[in-house]
């Protein structure tokens, strides 16, 4: 028998797998599908304090091996999301979930975490300072150390629940403003949001998109998430949730060995609705293939020697 | 919605761009006329979206114009090819809306999801007209197989070499109903809102990631809120859209 279990900022996951924020909604679509207390947690759609409807359409762009969005945050506002879809959440998910928060001021990050640190039902909150599809906010916070530390000590002061910050890879040295958010007094970090991405048609000779960029997602992504979660894992102490790409079991396997605690399976699940389900039943038997009785044992592996 | 994996029966050219597949495999989980199916291709990272045109319990008629390389690679699919597929997505058409003369208004390639929607409307003894819109003759698909199930047909083209020359409104301001349900292109749409006389619905396209509710890629403001094309649409009524 392996073990599955991981545990991320003091609370234990069955498995790492764990829907990455808005390509799982608030889980009810998923949920219709099949039974998703099977999953670790799921990061929930990114909350903003405000409704946004987000960018114009279209927002959404296929590439080889992968996708590019710009949806641009649309959410309810946390309002809706406290009184509307936890609510909601609460019938087909037991679990503690994930909140992803993001804002367009330090005040705005502290204002919505701070609503969502009373909700029984969060176990986490996963601030994005990341979102590529935004302007005047989300990446530009991501994008300087100085300004992840500062979100990240004004969340924590808070909440008390542990804060896992959402980095952007489109940065020069994602190490250096891990470390700012360790030292600011984060309990993780999850990398990497998408990447700044483009396409253009040949008919219109036009951007695809409406918003002309967009984060970039899918199994193409995974070499660069690879390299950063192994380049941020030499150079931090907080566990980290690995992401970008992943798409089946050896990829989970592969990003924990890098350092990863946990993961986030993003775009698969757009492609595959059960693409989660199907990986967290197949982990058992690829531990067994590789030898692997407990993932904890093979976290960060790769680093050795 | 339902996940499976459906055999190609049938693959054939109705006209240079257009093509009819059939499709043996679960449908279960159609619920109304006008919803759709998302169909995954090798090679490409994105499902392809295309409406239902037509089901029975056991094979669904698809009708796709081949607008890039993953509908190319679609056309080039033999009898016989296995294709994972999400059926059933999608709100479709509310039939119980439709009046005593309904008028169904395709143009182009927005015509096949309102082939299974004639045929439930005939069968509820309505009195259907359909109006089909192209840009000219070599275009024309599907006006024999609207006619067999009882319809008028009223085609119209572009150039007038067939048909009403003009536009699918030329021929909407000179029949008679007291509804209307149509697909097609925005152009067509601005024209109808502009047109109509009676209450209506219309199906949207929009490019999808997810195609069941997900990902927030095609949304849309209605007077009701934010919707989803993929899940609260495609079909909207004419009352809440926002032009």
């Amino acid at each position: 028998m392996v073990n599955t279990k991981v545990e991320l900022c003091g609370i234990e996951l069955d498995n790492p797998v764990i829907p990455a924020s808005g390509t799982f909604g608030f889980g009810y679509e998923f949920a219709e599908l099949y039974d998703i207390n099977c999953l670790g947690t799921f990061s929930f759609k990114g909350t903003t304090k405000e409704p946004r409807f987000g960018n114009p359409t279209p927002r959404i762009a296929e590439c080889e091996s992968g996708m590019i969005n710009a949806v641009g945050l649309q959410n309810p506002g946390v309002e809706a999301v406290i009184n509307e879809e936890l609510p909601k959440l609460k019938k087909c998910f037991s679990k503690p979930v994930m909140a992803n928060v993001s804002g367009f001021s330090v005040e705005e990050y502290a204002y919505t975490c701070e609503l969502l640190d009373a909700q029984e039902q969060v176990g986490w909150l996963e601030v994005n300072v990341s979102c590529p599809n935004v302007h005047g906010g989300g990446m530009s916070f991501g994008t300087s150390p100085e300004a992840a530390a500062q979100v990240t000590k004004a969340v924590k002061a808070v909440t008390k629940k542990p804060v896992i910050i959402k980095l952007s890879p489109n940065v020069t040295d994602i190490v250096s403003i891990a470390k700012a958010c360790e030292q600011a007094g984060a309990d993780g970090v999850s990398l990497i949001n998408t990447l700044l991405g483009m396409r253009i048609d040949l008919k219109t000779r036009k951007p695809v998109i409406a918003n002309k960029m967009g984060g970039f997602s899918g199994a193409a992504i995974k070499p660069v998430a690879l390299r950063m979660v192994y380049q941020v894992s030499e150079a931090v102490d907080i566990p980290i949730v690995g992401m970008g790409g992943i798409s089946n079991v050896r990829d989970v396997v592969e990003m924990i060995m890098a350092g990863a605690t946990a993961v986030e399976i993003g775009a698969a699940n757009l492609v595959n609705p059960y693409a989660c389900k199907e990986i967290i039943e197949q982990l058992p038997e690829v531990m067994e293939q590789y030898g692997i009785k407990n993932l904890n044992e093979i976290k960060g592996c790769a680093h050795n020697g | 919605m339902n996940r499976g994996i459906y055999t190609v029966k049938e693959n054939r050219a109705l006209t240079d761009s257009v093509f009819l597949m059939k499709l043996e495999g679960d449908t279960s989980s159609i619920t109304a006329p006008g919803q759709f199916i998302n169909i995954s291709l090798d090679g490409f990272y994105l499902r392809r979206p295309i409406s239902i045109c037509d089901y029975d319990d056991k094979e669904i008629t698809i009708i796709y114009k081949t607008v890039g390389e993953g509908t190319l690679a679609m056309s080039r699919l033999a009898a016989g090819a296995e294709l994972d597929v999400l059926c059933g997505l999608g709100n479709g058409f509310n039939v119980a809306k439709c009046g005593e003369k309904p008028v169904l208004i395709g143009g182009g390639v927005g015509i096949p999801p309102l082939y299974n929607l004639c045929k439930k409307l005939i069968s509820l003894g309505k009195n259907v007209t359909v109006i089909l819109g192209f840009n000219t003759n070599s275009e024309i698909f599907y006006k024999d197989e609207f006619s067999a199930l009882g319809a008028d047909v009223i085609v119209t083209t572009v150039d007038g070499s067939c048909g009403v020359k003009g536009f699918v409104t030329d021929a909407l301001i000179n029949i008679d109903y007291d509804y209307f349900y149509t697909c097609g292109p925005m152009p067509m749409f601005r024209a109808i809102e502009k047109t109509a006389s009676a209450g209506g619905q219309y199906s949207f396209e929009e490019r999808m990631g997810c195609g069941f509710g997900a990902c927030m890629g095609c949304s849309c403001k209605t007077k009701y809120g934010n919707k989803r094309i993929c899940k609260d649409g495609p079909v909207l009524d004419r009352e809440e859209i926002v032009w």
